[in-house]
C-alpha cells in the first residue's frame, strides 16, 4: 500500500482519495477488506476511534463523514469497524482526533461531555462524541426524542445516558464561545439557506477529489494474493462489471457484507460497490411509485416512506442505528433477503417489486416472487437489484407495520408484521399480509389472508384469520424468541391490528410515533 | 487575585481526571498504546463441545498458517496451568477435558490480529463427548457442585412458619448479566531482561494477575510487573478474569522474545469469560395478618458454571443479602453452588448481592398480592427497626438504619400513593396498555467479606517543583475512583488538583493490592492516600517550622500555599527547599478497615464496616398484546454519606440504576441445547441505549447523609448499591401484569422480564383466571 498527500487532480483509476483534517489521502494498492477502522488504528495509529464490538453494535467506532450532496455538504456518522477504506473514495473523515480547535481548545460537543459529565470509563466516548457532532452539524434543536434516536447506535455500559442527554443539548449553548464550534457551525444543508464560507471552501476541496470513470482498486489479501475493488460511476458500467464478475460481491452499505470480514473472516476477492453509482440513488415518487434506487440508504428514503406509510417511517426508524441507516441501503436488505429483514413484510404487503438487471436488460418481478428458500433469490448469475418500485396505496388502503424486538431501538426483530387491506362496506378487500421472523424466507400469510379476503372486519374474521396465522407459518426456536412467542405474538398483532383499524378508542401501543395519529385509512 | 479556596475539594463536583481526554480521544487504553517492533497478536482457540475429552489435537495447520510465529497448548506451560484461586480448577489451556464451549485449549500468535484469528480457526480437535449438564436443574438432580451447599441459620423457620397464620412456597427464577464493558479484555506483555515480563493488562486486580502470571511461567511476583492506567468498563469481569488473556499473552512473549498482545474480539469475549450467575430460588415463607414475617426458608442455586472462581464469596454474598431490608427472627438460607458446563461465573456489580435482594423483594411482593396490600406497606412493615428488630441472619447488628427516613421520603416526593390511585384508574379503563409501580429499598453491605481484602496501600511523590504523582492499589474503571482519591489529597494538602498527577495502577509502586471491588475502592484507597499525604504533610510542616523560625502548629497548609506564620509561601517553594534541606519527599500510606471480623464455618460475625441505603419508586407500561413496555418514571433517593463527589456519585447511582434495569428486563442470557452461548455480541445481547432511560429520571442524594463510621471524609462506598435499585423495575412490570386479572392472582414472570417473558406471564395469568372462573361458575352452578 502506499500514500501520499496531494492536492486535487483528476482521480486515477486505482487510487481513492479522501479527505482527513484538510489533507488529501491518496491510496493504493490497499487491500479492499480493511476497514476504516483498522485502518485509522493500525496505520494511521489515530487510535481515538475504538473497536467494540465489529459489528455496527455498539458505536464506539463511529466516525462522521461528509459528503457532496449538490452544493451542499451532508455529515453523517458511520460505524468505522464495518465500512471499508475504499468507500472513503470523494468523501472527507472526521474522527474524535478532528474536533480540537487548532488552539487544542476543545470542540462544543466535547466540552459538553465534560461539563455535563457524560464520560465514566470512556471507551464509548469517541463514538458518542462523534455521533453528536454529527448532529450538531446537521440539526439545530433536536427535542430528547430526536436526541435518543441519534444515539440509538452508540452504547454506553457506565453513565446511564443521562449526562450524555444533557450535553446533547447543552452544546448548542456552547456553540457561540469561540473555542473552534462556533464558526464551523453551519456547514449542514438543513441548518442554512446559503452555505457559509467554510462550508463552500469544503465543497469545492470535495470536488477536486470526485471522480468520473471507474475506480478499479487492487490490493492484497493475507496470503499473497490479490484482490480487487471496483466503483463503477454508470449503471451501464456497473451492469458490465457484475455480467463479467458474476462471482464479485456486490456492495452497498456494508452493514451486513463487514460483518462477513470482521466476524466470518471471509476473503472478498472481489467487490463491486454501487456507491458511486448516481443512477441508482434516485428517489423519485410520480403518481403511482416511489421509486427507491439501490443505493438510496435507509436515512434518505425513510423519510418519504413514512409520509406516505407513518407505521413504514417509525419501523425505518427503529431499523437499525443512524449509522446503520446513513449506510446501509432498502436494496440491500431486500436483496441480501435475510428473513429477519425489516424491509421485505411491509413492502411485500404493500405490493413491491423489483426492477432487476443485467446487461441492458431489465424485468420487473413482484418482491414476494423474489425468494425462493433460505437466502435463495431469484436473482440470476450476472444480474443485480436496480430499484425497488413501492406503488402508492388508493386512498382508501389501510395499512399497519409492528416490529416486535426485545429493545425497541437498535435491535433485529423476532417478528415483524405488516399488514395491508381495504374495507369494502366494512369488507376486507386486497389483503396482504406478510411476516418476518416466522419462516426461512420473509412469507406472505396466504391461508390468513383468505381467511380474511371479503369477509366482515369484525371479532370472528378475527378469531379465523388468528387460527389460520397458525397454519401459515412453522416458526423455529433461536436467541430472540421461542416457538410459543412468536405464535402468540404473530396472532395478537392481528388483533392490535384490528383494533387499530375499527375504531378502537383506546392506546393501543407503548411506544407512539409522531405521525401514527389518525394514521387509517388516508382520506 | 489572592485565592481564598482550592481547586477540586473534596465534596465538590470535579469533573473525572480523564475527561478531557475520554472525549478527544486521548485516553490511551491498552490496545491504544505504541507497539514495539515485531510485536506479535495472539488468538486463543476455543473447545467447541461443553463437556468432552479431547482425543486428539492437531495444531499443525495453525502451526503453518501464513503469518503465525509460535503455537502453545497445556503441555507447554512452564510453572502452573491454572489462574484459579483457591480452588486450582481453572486450567489455562485445557488438558485432556473441556469443560464448556468457549473454554482455552491453544493459543497461536502471529504477526497480526486477523493472521492469528484465522489461524486459530484452522485446529483439527478430535472430542470424546461426555455427558454436559447445562443448567441448575440438571446440576442439582445430579448433585453437581463447585463447592459445598452452605447453610445459615437462626432461630427455628420450620416452627415459625408452621405457626404462622399464612404460608406460601413456590420458587421462581433470574437469569445471569453479561457485564459487557465496552473494552473487551486485553493483554499487553513486554519481555523484559533476565526474564522478567512486564503486562499491561485490563484487570481490576493487577496484584493477582501478577502472581497468576508468575506462576504460569515459573516466576515469582518479584519477576513481574502489571500495569494498567485505565479500563474501559469493568464492573467485576475485570476481577479474575484477565489472568487468563494476561497468562497466554506472557507465556508467548517468554517464548518468542517478543511483545504478544492478546484482544479478544467481542463475541470470544462473552463466550470464554464469566457473567452474573443466574439464579434459582425456592422460597417457604409464614407470615402474619399484617404480612409480618414470622419464619422464612430460602434455597438458593446458582449456576456457577465449570470452576469455583469467584461463586464461592459470590453465593454467600447472596446468603448475606436474602434479608435486604427486613427483620427475621426465624430464618433458614441454604446456598447450592451448582456446577455446569457452561462458562464459569464470576464477580459482576452486586456480587450475589442482587440475586439475593430479588428473592426476598419478590416475597415480599407475594404476601402483598396474596394478602391484598400495598406491597409497599408489606415491605415497611418488615423493616428493621431502630433500637430493636436490628439482628441480621448473620448476627450483625444494624446500627446505621437510614432506610426509615429514605422511604417516607421518597413516598413523598414521588407522589407514590397518589400515582398508584391513578394508575388503578387507569388499568380499569385501559384494556391495552396497563401500568405498573413499584418501590423497592436496598442496603447493601460494604467491606469485602473476605476480611484480608480490606486492606490498601498509596504511594505519594512530591516533586521539588510542587507537583505530586499519586499511586494507591486500586484500579480505574471509569468509576472515577482515581478523581476521588486525587480530591483527597488535595484537600488533605489543600492544594490545587491540578497539582496532582494519578499514575497508571502498578504492582511495581503498591505490593499486594486487593482488588478493585466490592464497591470499597474510595474507602480504601481514599484512606491510604489520605495517611500518606498526612505524613507527606507533617515532614513538610516540620521542615517549615524549622526553616521559618515558627512553632510547628503556626504552620497552615491553605489557598494552595502554606502559610507559615505570616507568612504566604507558595506551595512549590516550601517543596523545592524542602528538597535542597534534604527532606524525603515520597511516603506510604496504609489503612485496613476496621471492626470487621467474620467465621465462614458459622457464617457470622461483623462482616460489613456499614451499610449503603436507597429506594426507587418505577413505573411502567406495557402492552398486553405483545409484552412490550416503556420505563415511563423512575424516582431515587440514595445515601452516599457526605458525598465526596456528587456528580461521579450521581454517575455511579444513575448507571447503576440502568445497568441493573437491563439485567432484569431485556438482557438475555440465551444458550442452545449444545451448551452454545448464542447471545455474544451486542447484536443478539441487548443492554439498555438512551432511549431506554426513563423518560422522567429523578436522582437525589440523601441530604442527611453522613457515615456513621469514620470513612474517608464519612462518605458511603457508591459502586455496586444502585445496581439494586433497579429491582424496583422488574416489580413494576409484574405490578402491570397483575392488573390483568384486576390484581385479583400474582403473575408467575421471571427474570429478565423481555417482552417475551411478560407476554407469556399474561397468557399463564390468563389460563389460571379463566380455571379459576371455570371453577367459581361450577361451584355457583
Amino acid at each position: 500500500m502506499t500514500a501520499t498527500k496531494q492536492s486535487g487532480s483528476a482521480a486515477p483509476s486505482d487510487e481513492i482519495r479522501f479527505i482527513l483534517d484538510g489533507e488529501v489521502i491518496s491510496l493504493r494498492g490497499i487491500d479492499p477488506n480493511t476497514t476504516v477502522l483498522n485502518y485509522l488504528r493500525e496505520t494511521l495509529r489515530r487510535t481515538g476511534t475504538k473497536e467494540g464490538c465489529a459489528e455496527g453494535d455498539c458505536g464506539a467506532c463511529t466516525v462522521v463523514v461528509g459528503e457532496l450532496d449538490g452544493d451542499r455538504v451532508r455529515f453523517r456518522a458511520i460505524n468505522s469497524c464495518i465500512q471499508f477504506v475504499p468507500t472513503l473514495d470523494g468523501k472527507q473523515l472526521f474522527t474524535v482526533e478532528s474536533l480540537r480547535a487548532p488552539d487544542g481548545s476543545l470542540h462544543p460537543v466535547q466540552e459538553a461531555m465534560v461539563e455535563c459529565h457524560g464520560s465514566q470509563c470512556g471507551f464509548c466516548t469517541p463514538g458518542f462524541v462523534m455521533s453528536l457532532f454529527a448532529m450538531y452539524k446537521s440539526e439545530p434543536e433536536p427535542d430528547r426524542a430526536r436526541i435518543n434516536d441519534i444515539l440509538a447506535g452508540n452504547l454506553c455500559r457506565c453513565t446511564g445516558y443521562r449526562p450524555i442527554l444533557d450535553a446533547a443539548e447543552r452544546m448548542y449553548r456552547l456553540a457561540s464561545n469561540g473555542n473552534g464550534g462556533g464558526a464551523d457551525r453551519p456547514y449542514a444543508a438543513s441548518d442554512a439557506a446559503q452555505p457559509s464560507a467554510a462550508e463552500r471552501a469544503m465543497t469545492e476541496r470535495l470536488r477536486a477529489i470526485q471522480r468520473t470513470g471507474r475506480l478499479a482498486l487492487t490490493g492484497p489479501d493475507l496470503s499473497g494474493g490479490q484482490r480487487t475493488y471496483y466503483a463503477p460511476t454508470t449503471v451501464a458500467d456497473l451492469a458490465d462489471l457484475v455480467e463479467t464478475h458474476p462471482d464479485a460481491h456486490i456492495l452497498a452499505g456494508g452493514t451486513d457484507i463487514g460483518l462477513w470480514v470482521t466476524k466470518s473472516h471471509m476473503d472478498l476477492d472481489a467487490i463491486i460497490y454501487l456507491g458511486n453509482v448516481e443512477e441508482l440513488k434516485v428517489l423519485e415518487v410520480d403518481d403511482s411509485h416511489i421509486e427507491i434506487g439501490a443505493a438510496v440508504t435507509i436515512t434518505d428514503a425513510h423519510e418519504l416512506i413514512g409520509e406516505h406509510f407513518p407505521d413504514m417511517g417509525e419501523m425505518y426508524r427503529r431499523f437499525a442505528s443512524p449509522p446503520i441507516r446513513n449506510a446501509a441501503t432498502i436494496g440491500g436488505n431486500v436483496a441480501n433477503g435475510s428473513p429477519i429483514g425489516d424491509s421485505m413484510p411491509g413492502l411485500i404487503a404493500l405490493g413491491a417489486s423489483l426492477v432487476l438487471r443485467r446487461g441492458a436488460k431489465t424485468r420487473e418481478l413482484p418482491l414476494d416472487e423474489f425468494y425462493l428458500a433460505y437466502q435463495k433469490t431469484a436473482l440470476e448469475a450476472g444480474e443485480f437489484l436496480e430499484r425497488v418500485r413501492l406503488p402508492l396505496a388508493p386512498a382508501d388502503r389501510h395499512f399497519r407495520t409492528y416490529k416486535i424486538t426485545k429493545r425497541f431501538d437498535q435491535d433485529i426483530s423476532a417478528v415483524c408484521g405488516a399488514y395491508s387491506f381495504r374495507l369494502e362496506e366494512n369488507r376486507l378487500r386486497d389483503v396482504r399480509i406478510c411476516y418476518g421472523g416466522m419462516a426461512a424466507i420473509p412469507q406472505r400469510a396466504s391461508q390468513c389472508e383468505t381467511a380474511l379476503e371479503g369477509k366482515p372486519w369484525n371479532d370472528s374474521t378475527l378469531a379465523a384469520g388468528m387460527e389460520a396465522l397458525d397454519r401459515d407459518y412453522a416458526p423455529i426456536e433461536d436467541m430472540r424468541a421461542s416457538v410459543e412467542y412468536r405464535r402468540l405474538v404473530t396472532r395478537n398483532l392481528l388483533r392490535k391490528l384490528f383494533l387499530e383499524t375499527s375504531g378502537w378508542p383506546g392506546e393501543t401501543r407503548v411506544l407512539e410515533h409522531p405521525n401514527r395519529q389518525g394514521q387509517g385509512a388516508r382520506t | 487575585m489572592t485565592k481564598t479556596t482550592i481547586n477540586g475539594r473534596v465534596g465538590t463536583p470535579q469533573p473525572h481526571e480523564s475527561a478531557h481526554l475520554h472525549v478527544s480521544g486521548e485516553a490511551q487504553y491498552i490496545d491504544d498504546l505504541p507497539e514495539p517492533i515485531g510485536t506479535l497478536h495472539a488468538a486463543i482457540g476455543m473447545s467447541e463441545r461443553a463437556h468432552a475429552r479431547i482425543r486428539s489435537i492437531d495444531l499443525d495447520p495453525v502451526r503453518s498458517a501464513p503469518g503465525v510465529v509460535d503455537v502453545i497448548a497445556a503441555g507447554d506451560v512452564p510453572g502452573a496451568n491454572d489462574i484459579g484461586g483457591p480452588v486450582k480448577d481453572d486450567p489455562i489451556f485445557a488438558d485432556g477435558l473441556v469443560q464448556y464451549v468457549g473454554q482455552s485449549v491453544f493459543a497461536v500468535a502471529a504477526i497480526s490480529v486477523e493472521h492469528a484469528r484465522r489461524a486459530a480457526r484452522l485446529a483439527v480437535i478430535e472430542y470424546q463427548d461426555l455427558e454436559p449438564i447445562l443448567d441448575i436443574d440438571t446440576a442439582l438432580e445430579k448433585q453437581s457442585f463447585v463447592l459445598p451447599t452452605m447453610t445459615m441459620v437462626r432461630g427455628d423457620a420450620k416452627k415459625a412458619i408452621q405457626r404462622s397464620p399464612h404460608r406460601l412456597r413456590d420458587r421462581f427464577r433470574f437469569g445471569g448479566q453479561e457485564q459487557f464493558y465496552l473494552e473487551g479484555h486485553i493483554a499487553f506483555a513486554l519481555p523484559k531482561e533476565d526474564g522478567d515480563m512486564l503486562v499491561h493488562s485490563s484487570s481490576q486486580h493487577p496484584s493477582e494477575v501478577q502472581h497468576v502470571v508468575a506462576h504460569a511461567l515459573g516466576k515469582t511476583a518479584k519477576d513481574v510487573v502489571v500495569e494498567c492506567r485505565r479500563m474501559g468498563g469493568g464492573f467485576g469481569g475485570k476481577e479474575t478474569q484477565p489472568a487468563l488473556f494476561a497468562s497466554i499473552a506472557a507465556l508467548l512473549a517468554s517464548r518468542t522474545g517478543r511483545a504478544v498482545k492478546v484482544r479478544p474480539d467481542r463475541d470470544t469475549d462473552m463466550v470464554m469469560t464469566g457473567k452474573r450467575h443466574g439464579y434459582r430460588v425456592d422460597y417457604d415463607v409464614g407470615f402474619d395478618e399484617d404480612g409480618q414475617i414470622k419464619g422464612i426458608e430460602f434455597v438458593f442455586a446458582s449456576r456457577c458454571g465449570m470452576s469455583a472462581d469467584l461463586s464461592g464469596p459470590v453465593n454467600d454474598r447472596t446468603m448475606f443479602h436474602a434479608d435486604n431490608a427486613y427483620y427475621f427472627e426465624n430464618v433458614a438460607i441454604t446456598s447450592h453452588r451448582c456446577k455446569t458446563n457452561t462458562v464459569s461465573n464470576t464477580a459482576f456489580r452486586g456480587f450475589g448481592g442482587p440475586q439475593g435482594m430479588m428473592a426476598i423483594e419478590w416475597v415480599m411482593d407475594e404476601i402483598a398480592r396474596f394478602l391484598k396490600a400495598d406491597p409497599l406497606d408489606i415491605r415497611t412493615r418488615n423493616f428493621y427497626g431502630i433500637g430493636d428488630r436490628d439482628i441480621t441472619p448473620y448476627r450483625m447488628k444494624v446500627e446505621d438504619n437510614r432506610l426509615m427516613d429514605i422511604v417516607p421520603e421518597l413516598e413523598k416526593t414521588s407522589d407514590y400513593r397518589n400515582r398508584r390511585r391513578e394508575i388503578d384508574e387507569f388499568n380499569a379503563s385501559s384494556e391495552l396498555l396497563k401500568k405498573g409501580i413499584a418501590l423497592t429499598p436496598v442496603k447493601f453491605g460494604i467491606s469485602f467479606t473476605a476480611t484480608h481484602y480490606n486492606q490498601a496501600g498509596a504511594l505519594i511523590l512530591i516533586y521539588s517543583d510542587g507537583t505530586l504523582q499519586l499511586n494507591h492499589g486500586g484500579t480505574e474503571m471509569g468509576q472515577g475512583l482515581f478523581t476521588k482519591v486525587a480530591q483527597v489529597v488535595a484537600e488533605e494538602l489543600q492544594i490545587d488538583i491540578g497539582r496532582i498527577r494519578c499514575t497508571p495502577s502498578d504492582t511495581a509502586r503498591v505490593p499486594n493490592a486487593s482488588a478493585t471491588a466490592a464497591s470499597s475502592g474510595s474507602d480504601l484507597n481514599g484512606m491510604a492516600a489520605q495517611a500518606a499525604a498526612r505524613t507527606l504533610k507533617e515532614r513538610l510542616a516540620k521542615f517549615a517550622a524549622a526553616e521559618y523560625g515558627v512553632a510547628p502548629e503556626q504552620v497552615e497548609f491553605r489557598d494552595d500555599h502554606v502559610h507559615v506564620g505570616d507568612e504566604k509561601v507558595p506551595f512549590a517553594e516550601l517543596t523545592n527547599r524542602a528538597w535542597l534541606g534534604r527532606v524525603s519527599l515520597s511516603a506510604t500510606g496504609f489503612y485496613k478497615t476496621p471492626k470487621i471480623h467474620y467465621d465462614r464455618s458459622t457464617l457470622t460475625g461483623r462482616p460489613f464496616y456499614y451499610f449503603a441505603y436507597g429506594a426507587a419508586v418505577s413505573e411502567v407500561v406495557i402492552d398486553v398484546l405483545t409484552g412490550e413496555y416503556k420505563v415511563a418514571r423512575v424516582d431515587i433517593l440514595h445515601d452516599v454519606g457526605e458525598s465526596l463527589n456528587p456528580a461521579i456519585d450521581m454517575g455511579q447511582i444513575e448507571g447503576g440504576f440502568i445497568q441493573g434495569m437491563g439485567w432484569l428486563t431485556t438482557e438475555e442470557l440465551w444458550w442452545n441445547a449444545k451448551g452454545e452461548l448464542q447471545t455474544h455480541a451486542p447484536s443478539t445481547y441487548k443492554i439498555p441505549v438512551a432511549s431506554d432511560m426513563p423518560e422522567v429520571f429523578n436522582v437525589q442524594l440523601l441530604r442527611s447523609g453522613r457515615n456513621n463510621e469514620p470513612t474517608i471524609h464519612r462518605s458511603k462506598a457508591v459502586g455496586e448499591p444502585p445496581l439494586m435499585l433497579a429491582i424496583s423495575v422488574f416489580h413494576a412490570i409484574k405490578d402491570a401484569v397483575a392488573s390483568v386479572g384486576r390484581q385479583r392472582l400474582s403473575p408467575r414472570l421471571s427474570g429478565p422480564a423481555t417482552p417475551e417473558e411478560v407476554l407469556m406471564a399474561i397468557e399463564d395469568l390468563n389460563r389460571r383466571l379463566a380455571a379459576e372462573n371455570g371453577r367459581t361458575s361450577q361451584g355457583v352452578a
